[in-house]
This record gives structure tokens, C-alpha cells and sequence, in this order.
């Protein structure tokens, strides 16, 4: 629940403290997230099972021969719901299966797929243990599966539902399976999932705490009714769910053979093992590191409705064998906003940095990160209360993802031993269009588009970073084909996938490039679009060593003209792009806008236009170092811009054959660094005449101002308006921020007056 | 012995001094904050991120607002060189964003027994280059 800020009770004796215990566990309202639970990251400890099938002793081939057979099964799980899967997701790849011990811990996960997903459910599993396994009306039988969604009990956030089955042999659980898939609608106040509208946690949709919705082999049907009642999506909801028992079942089947054939011992002991092992790697792993501390701080411009900057603040310290991530310093939760997330679901992303981008050659484990201690603040945006809606929880959790891959590279880059290559930062936002309404076959649906798959990488110390190659949450997924959505939705890309000129992170090896998509939609009673992201005033993924960013992302639309109706008429008028639409505005009669890409659900009339642009991913190293023949041939094919080429890079070229110019070349190199010399001036003095005391007056500011500090600043709002206050983080005032459309109408009312003052015009009204 | 520990920058052991991987310039204490030996650029992000709609018209062009957002360019000194960059508010103080423990980093190398220009092979040179995607097309 939300801290109410108490004075601190007096102590109690053991005696009190007992009679309090006793009175709380009788008394229990209702069986929450366990914080116990959700805090810990770590693997549990050994169960007796455990210890007995690895004193029986232990053959590593097996083991691994074993691991390779589950890997076999899981894949094959996953195959089955990324060919039958309804959900939009599914079909791209957004979705993963895995095995798991007694006690919850993953052992293996599908070799596709997003590796977060699984990387979170030991929470889930924990809580069934703990609280369904001994409770008379619920139990833990074979063939049962438990369903679950609400990232408050452990996910990545709450799109995402699994299905979580336990292995029971001889009656005793000696593993889990499950499957999960990104399922999109969950019944929340906006269409597709994930609300970047809510504002409070019932705008959140689905809240399944982990139940048995599946009860010896049989889907219950009233629940089942139940969730169906809940979605805009009954046929998704029920299809995807018999996907994933489907893929869960087949994979208990290869399990039990595999079983059957080894024993069970050997088994247990191979998924324990499995996991062990893994934590004595990664402890080695971080031993080989230099020891040190590496700081990445990242500033988030918007709430999705209002633009602020909100700091996430991350530490890595590396002592010995030991890693220590420190995220104080981090903004407060926002109570009316939907980024928030709890830090489950941000140390998830920091598992698929970790699993993908450190070391992607370990078998997939909780104990990846078991490791390694995580220090955070509850009621900060990266560690939200229960209280907190979460909808774009992602905005914060990507954040967590880009804190250990963007520090990855100053980390690792003097370990000769590595195991992934230096990679400047990805790509983290989820531009891509969400939609819902009914369709042209009259279904009410939400969902998204393939598009957020279609991130940029960061470059390497060797090679430019790929196009639109994958999102950072899964490195396989797919973009899908947009003609076959078009089948089923009633909207179209007119444009689609189409690079953006200078949309990279400029360097010496430059970051991969984003494209635009323009889409409209035609022919349906009612449809929608939204848009979930920020950094459309503050870039959000930035530079290595030297490199640049990626540049920020508006969001334009075309409001009040059906441009169908135009180019159906004459056909010569498709020819659209972000750049030309907004600049030419060759639409007559139309409204052209561009906003920040927090776009709750928008009506769209017949043929009005949404357009938005994927990101880039961080260049790498000083562009003055750029080989000027990549250069040429970056202009040459129109990635980037002749005055980019100058301005940036500094080559000269013959602009109608397009060869370099050498010797100009590095005439502009030379005179560029004379003038880098020339401006820049000593740290000090430059610390000196840069640094202020608090952030600018007018920015709604939240988190530390500066790292040398244990205080928040944030803009709180009063009866008297905006208010800065600076303060520990339990010491702030709940943070609530007001309705824009109120402080918009405000600020038109009182510009009213002041015209009604300066014409003599004077207006009763009544109040 | 010298540590190559990013693209640019090297930790000399022997001296404990930071030092430039191009120039060679001494760049400050290796247990303290090269960013102090350097010389910052305080950026406006429009000049790199430049408007690709027009900003005459639209407060959204693709173009971060320098409001918002202010870029910090470290040179080298000796040779000019961008040795990092960072993306701040304006007036945030500039993050402190590498400090190594210089004994601890002595004794893991002498425990490695390698050379580490030898056996960390990112950086500048020749090498790199010729893996530049748009040059081998
Ligand atoms: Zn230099």
C-alpha cells in the first residue's frame, strides 16, 4: 500500500512481537504480493530432493546431454506457440518457454524468444509454493496449470500471461514448466495491453495473481468465461490459452521421457547443477573484470501525457567476485502515471541485458543474476509500490535493460576474455503504432504492430551498428509482413519501413538507422491508434566513447482530410513521407500536429494520417574518425545529408560523382579539431560556469540533481500550484501530477481575462 | 605495463596516469576522473540532431529541445579527439563515470601474465578500419 509516512513504533518485546505475528496471519485480508518474494533475485537454496540426487553423484555429460534434450523441447514449445498463437506477439517471436526447479528457479529457457519473460517467473512459481501448495481449496496436482499476469507478482509487465505447470513424480513436484507469450489486450483502459493512459492501477487491466486455471489437465471454463468477460479480445484470450497449454504439455511429455530414461534423481540433480553451475560462472566471470565503479545516468522526458525529465541512476560497482548495482538517486514513483514499474520487472530487463548482451553463451538461469546484489528504493519509478499504475512500465524496465548494456561496454572493454562484443547502446523505445477498434470483420481487437521489433543496434569497435535488426528484448524476433495484418485489420502502412535520412547515432562506426511508418486506417465504425514512447525532447539512448545518440521522435498526424480520397483520385499524390507531408503539407484542408509520443487512444477518422519513426541505435567512437569512403557512401545512398557529411563528419566530396575529396577532407578534419580546441574549455572551468545548483526553473524535475547527493528533487503539486522540493526519498510528498487538459484550460482562461482586461470588455460569469 | 580501457583512453600502471590512446597526452591521476583532464564543449543537440521537420512551424522535429537537453563534448587536449559524450539536462552536473582500482587492477594483470595492448584488441589502427561496413561492399 502506499507509505504513509508513520512516526516509528516503539519496540516490541518477542512476546508482543509474537502476539502481532499471530493476530496478522489470522487475520489476513487477502494474500498480496509476498515481499519476501519479490525483492529476492537470488536462487534458493538446495531442497533435501536436491541434496540427495546430487549425493547420488553426478556424470557432467549427462548433465549436459540432458540440457540439450530440454533445450530440444523447449524450442519446440516455443515453436508450437509462435505457429499457433493468435496474439500478434506470438507470431513474431515475443514469447518464450522454459523449465524451472521445484523451488522456481529457471534452469533453461527456448533458445528463441524474449528471454525476460521467463527470467522473471520464478516469483510466481515462489508464490504458488508458498501459498497454493498447502492451502486446502487450491493444492498442487499433475496435470494442473496455473495462469498469471500481474507484473505486481513477478513479469515483465501485464501483456504478458503465462501458464505455469508443475512435473510431479511420485508425488512430489520436481520441476515447472511454462510457457509465456506477450498476449497484448488485457483489458485495460486503452486497447493492446499496456496503457500509457492509466492512472491509477485499475486502469492497468487483467490483476491475475498466479491461480489454477487448469485443474488435472482440464481448462476451467468458468474462469475461463470470466477472463473472456474481462478483454476486449474473447477469441484471442481463449485461443492463446490452449496454445500454451498445448506447447506446456508436449514439453512434459519430452520431459517425462526423458525421465523415464534417466530417473528422476539424475534429473533433479541435472536442473540443479545446471543452475549452480551457472552462479560459479558468473561469480568467476565478474572476478575477471576490473574492479571499479562505472556510472550511467538516463533522463526520461515524458509521462507519456506531460513532458518532465525523470533521472533513472545506476552504479555498477565490481569488487573482487562481487557486483553491486545501485539504482539510489532515481526519480519517485509518479501516482497518476502509467510509467511507473516495480522492480521485478526492471530486473527482468537487466536479466535479458545480462543473458543477451554480457553473456549470451550461459545456459539461461536465475542464477545469472543471483549474483549479483541490486540496491533500490521502493516508490521510485524503477522500484514502484503497489499503489502504482504500471501500464508502461516498460519505460522505466527498458531503462534497467539500457543501465547494464550501455555500462557493459566500460565494464568488459579491457577483459580479454569476453564473450559478447562491445556494443554501444541499443536502441529502447517501442516506437511502433497500437491500434483497436472493430475491424473489417466486425471483431473488437487491440493490439500492435510488428514495428517495435524493427529496433536499431549500437555500433561496435569494428562495424556500424545493423538497421532496424531487432528489439532489445529478444534478438530473433521477426517484423512481420504488413500485408498479412492488413487481412485482418483495417488500416494500412503507406508507408512502411522506409530509413530515415541522418536517423543514426553519428561516430566512427555509426549506429543503425530507424525507419518511418505512416499508416491510415478506412472502412471501420470504430478505430484507434496510440503511441507508448518517450524521448521526443530528450534523446533516449545515447553515445560510446565519443559517439553520438540517436536524435528524438515526434509524433505527426494529419487531422480532417482523407488522403485515400486524394490519392484514389489521382494516384501521382502517393508519394509520402514524414519529412515531405509535414514540410510541403500537401493535403489541402488538413491539420497538421506533431506531439510527443505519448498518444493515448486517438480516434482516427477514414484516411487521416499517423506517422512515427523507429529510433537509431548509439554511434561509437569520434566521427572526425570516420573512414571517409563510408562516408561518400552514406551520402551516396541518401542515409545521410550532404550538410551531416560536412558538419558532422567532415568530408569533403565531389557532389556529382560522388568521390572523396581527400586533401579537403582532411583540411575540414584538421580545421574541426582546431575549433574543438578553441571552444572547449578546461573541466573546471567549464563544471564551474555549467553546473547549477537545482534544475531549470520551469522543468518538472525528479530524482538527484547531480550524483553527490542521498536528496530528491521533484516539482509536487499544492494548493498553490507547482512546488520544488528537495528531500530524502521517504521525505517527499506523493507525487501526483494534474490533468494537462485542467492546467490547459487554466492557462486559456486566464489569457481570456487578460484580453477581456486590455479591450475594457467586461463578462459576468457565474461560478 | 598500459591498459587499454576504452577506445581512447589508456591506464598507464607504472605512472598510474590516465593517457590518450592517440596522442599519448596525459590525461590526470588514473585513480581519479579523466573527464577533469579534458577539455567540454556544452553542446546545442540541434546542431548534431538536426531538425528534419521544420522547426519554424512544429515544436516536434526530430531535434532534441535544448531545453530539455544539452550535449557535453570531452576533447583530448593534446589531439582534439572526442573521447566521450554525454546527454544532459542543463546544469546537471557531469556524471563521474569510470574510477578503477588501480592495485586491483595491477594484480588481476600481473596474475594474467599477458600484455594488455597485446591481448585487448579493440581501438583505433588500421585493423578496425578495414571492418567499416560501408567499405567492403
Ligand atoms: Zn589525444
Amino acid at each position: 500500500m502506499t507509505a504513509v509516512h508513520e512516526p516509528a513504533a516503539a519496540e516490541l518485546n518477542p512476546q508482543e512481537q509474537d502476539w502481532v505475528d499471530q493476530f496478522m496471519d489470522e487475520t489476513t485480508l487477502f494474500l498480496g504480493p509476498d515481499p519476501e518474494i519479490m525483492r529476492n533475485h537470488s536462487i534458493c537454496s538446495r531442497t533435501e530432493l536436491e541434496e540427495e540426487c546430487i549425493a547420488e553423484g553426478i556424470d557432467p555429460l549427462e548433465i549436459d546431454r540432458i540440457r540439450k534434450r530440454l533445450a530440444g523441447a523447449l524450442d519446440e514449445g516455443y515453436e508450437m506457440c509462435e505457429a499457433m498463437g493468435a496474439a500478434p506477439g506470438a507470431k513474431w517471436g515475443d514469447l518464450t518457454t522454459a523449465i524451472y526447479t521445484a523451488s522456481g528457479d529457471v534452469t533453461y529457457l527456448s533458445c528463441h524468444g524474449v528471454i525476460a519473460f521467463s527470467a522473471i517467473l520464478h516469483h510466481p512459481i515462489r508464490y504458488i509454493m508458498k501459498y497454493w501448495r498447502d492451502e486446502p481449496t487450491v493444492g498442487i496436482h499433475a496435470g494442473d496449470g496455473f495462469i498469471h499476469n500481474d507484473a505486481r507478482f513477478g513479469n515483465v509487465h501485464n501483456t504478458d500471461q503465462s501458464m505455469i505447470m508443475p512435473v510431479i513424480r511420485d508425488d512430489k513436484i520436481i520441476a515447472w514448466v511454462a510457457a509465456t507469450i506477450h498476449e497484448g489486450e488485457n483489458g485495460a483502459c486503452e486497447p493492446g495491453g499496456m496503457p500509457s493512459g492509466s492512472e491509477t492501477p485499475f486502469d492497468d487491466g487483467l490483476r491475475m495473481s498466479p491461480f489454477k486455471i487448469v485443474e488435472r489437465g482440464r481448462l476451467r471454463r468458468d474462469l475461463l468465461t470470466f477472463l473472456q468477460h474481462s478483454v476486449r479480445d474473447p477469441k484471442l484470450q481463449l485461443a492463446d490459452l490452449k496454445v500454451k497449454i498445448g506447447a506446456v504439455q508436449r514439453i512434459m511429455q519430452r520431459i517425462d521421457k526423458i525421465v523415464d530414461e534417466v530417473g528422476v534423481e539424475t534429473f533433479v540433480a541435472a536442473l540443479r547443477i545446471t543452475v549452480e553451475d551457472v552462479e560459479a560462472e558468473v561469480r568467476r566471470r565478474i572476478r575477471e573484470l576490473p574492479d571499479g565503479t562505472v556510472r550511467f545516468n538516463q533522463f526520461m522526458d515524458s509521462t507519456l501525457k506531460e513532458n518532465i525529465l525523470i533521472k533513472l541512476a545506476c552504479s555498477i560497482t565490481v569488487e573482487g567476485e562481487k557486483m553491486t548495482i545501485d539504482l539510489r538517486g532515481t526519480g519517485p514513483e509518479i501516482l497518476n502515471r502509467a510509467i511507473n514499474s516495480p522492480l521485478c520487472s526492471v530486473k527482468s530487463m537487466m536479466m535479458q541485458a545480462i543473458l543477451a548482451f554480457w553473456w549470451p553463451d550461459l545456459p539461461r538461469c536465475t542464477s545469472a543474476m543471483s549474483p549479483i546484489e541490486i540496491i533500490s528504493d521502493e516508490h521510485t519509478w524503477a522500484d514502484a509500490g503497489y499503489d502504482a499504475p504500471m501500464g508502461q512500465s516498460l519505460q522505466a524496465s527498458f531503462r534497467g535493460f539500457s543501465a547494464l548494456q550501455s555500462s557493459w561496454a566500460k565494464l568488459q572493454f579491457a577483459n580479454p576474455e569476453k564473450f559478447s562484443n562491445v556494443i554501444a547502446p541499443w536502441f529502447n523505445q517501442i516506437n511502433t503504432f497500437l491500434w483497436g477498434g472493430v475491424t473489417q470483420h466486425g471483431d473488437q481487437v487491440g493490439n500492435l504492430c510488428a514495428d517495435l521489433n524493427g529496433m536499431p543496434g549500437g555500433a561496435k569497435p569494428f562495424l556500424d551498428g545493423e538497421d532496424a535488426v531487432s528489439p532489445l528484448f529478444c534478438a530473433m524476433a521477426d517484423t512481420a509482413e504488413q500485408e498479412v495484418m492488413e487481412e485482418e485489420v483495417p488500416f494500412m502502412q503507406l508507408v512502411s519501413k522506409r530509413l530515415v535520412r541522418d536517423n543514426m547515432g553519428f561516430g566512427k562506426h555509426t549506429g543503425g538507422m530507424g525507419y518511418e511508418m505512416i499508416v491510415a486506417s478506412e472502412g471501420t465504425p470504430l478505430w484507434g491508434f496510440m503511441t507508448v514512447t518517450s524521448g521526443a525532447k530528450f534523446s533516449s539512448i545515447y553515445g560510446m566513447f565519443g559517439g553520438y545518440g540517436c536524435g528524438t521522435y515526434p509524433l505527426a498526424r494529419v487531422k480532417g482530410v482523407n488522403v485515400f480520397d486524394i490519392v484514389r483520385k489521382d494516384p501521382s499524390r502517393f508519394d509520402l513521407s514524414i519529412e515531405k507531408v509535414m514540410n510541403d503539407r500537401p493535403f489541402e484542408g488538413g491539420t497538421y500536429l506533431t506531439d510527443h509520443m505519448g498518444l493515448q487512444f486517438d480516434v482516427a477518422k477514414d484516411g487521416e494520417l499517423y506517422m512515427i519513426a523507429q529510433g537509431a541505435g548509439g554511434g561509437y567512437g569520434d566521427p572526425l574518425q570516420r573512414d571517409p569512403q563510408a562516408v561518400v557512401r552514406d551520402i551516396e545512398l541518401d542515409r545521410i545529408s550532404p550538410k551531416v557529411a560536412r558538419e558532422i563528419f567532415a568530408v569533403a566530396y565531389d557532389p556529382q560523382t560522388f568521390v572523396l575529396d581527400v586533401e579537403g577532407t582532411e583540411a575540414l578534419r584538421a580545421k574541426a579539431r582546431q575549433e574543438r580546441l578553441r571552444r572547449g574549455k578546461p573541466y573546471a572551468q567549464f563544471v564551474e560556469e555549467f553546473a547549477t545548483p537545482e534544475p531549470p526553473k520551469d522543468l518538472l524535475y525528479y530524482g538527484s540533481w547531480g550524483d553527490d547527493t542521498d536528496e530528491l528533487t521533484a516539482t509536487v503539486f499544492d494548493i498553490d500550484g507547482p512546488k520544488r522540493v528537495t528531500a530524502p526519498l521517504d521525505q517527499l510528498p506523493i507525487v501526483m501530477i494534474p490533468d494537462r487538459r485542467d492546467l490547459k484550460v487554466a492557462a486559456l482562461e486566464a489569457r481570456i481575462r487578460e484580453l477581456e482586461d486590455k479591450h475594457g470588455e467586461v463578462v459576468h460569469r457565474k461560478s | 605495463m598500459r591498459i587499454p580501457m576504452t577506445e581512447y583512453l589508456i591506464i598507464d600502471l607504472d605512472t598510474e596516469r590516465w593517457v590518450c590512446r592517440i596522442c599519448s597526452q596525459d590525461l590526470g591521476d588514473a585513480r581519479g576522473n579523466y573527464k577533469e583532464a579534458t577539455l567540454v564543449y556544452d553542446r546545442d543537440p540541434r546542431e548534431i540532431h538536426q531538425p528534419i521537420i521544420d522547426p519554424e512551424r512544429y515544436e516536434y522535429t526530430f531535434s532534441p529541445d535544448p531545453g530539455y537537453c544539452r550535449i557535453l563534448e570531452y576533447y583530448c587536449p593534446g589531439c582534439a579527439t572526442q573521447i566521450e559524450t554525454e546527454y544532459l539536462p542543463p546544469g546537471h552536473p557531469p556524471t563521474v563515470d569510470m574510477v578503477w582500482d588501480i592495485d586491483a587492477l595491477r594484480a588481476q594483470w600481473q596474475a594474467r601474465g599477458t600484455d594488455p595492448m597485446t591481448v585487448v584488441t579493440y581501438g583505433p589502427g588500421e585493423d578496425v578500419q578495414r571492418h567499416t561496413a560501408h567499405t567492403h561492399g
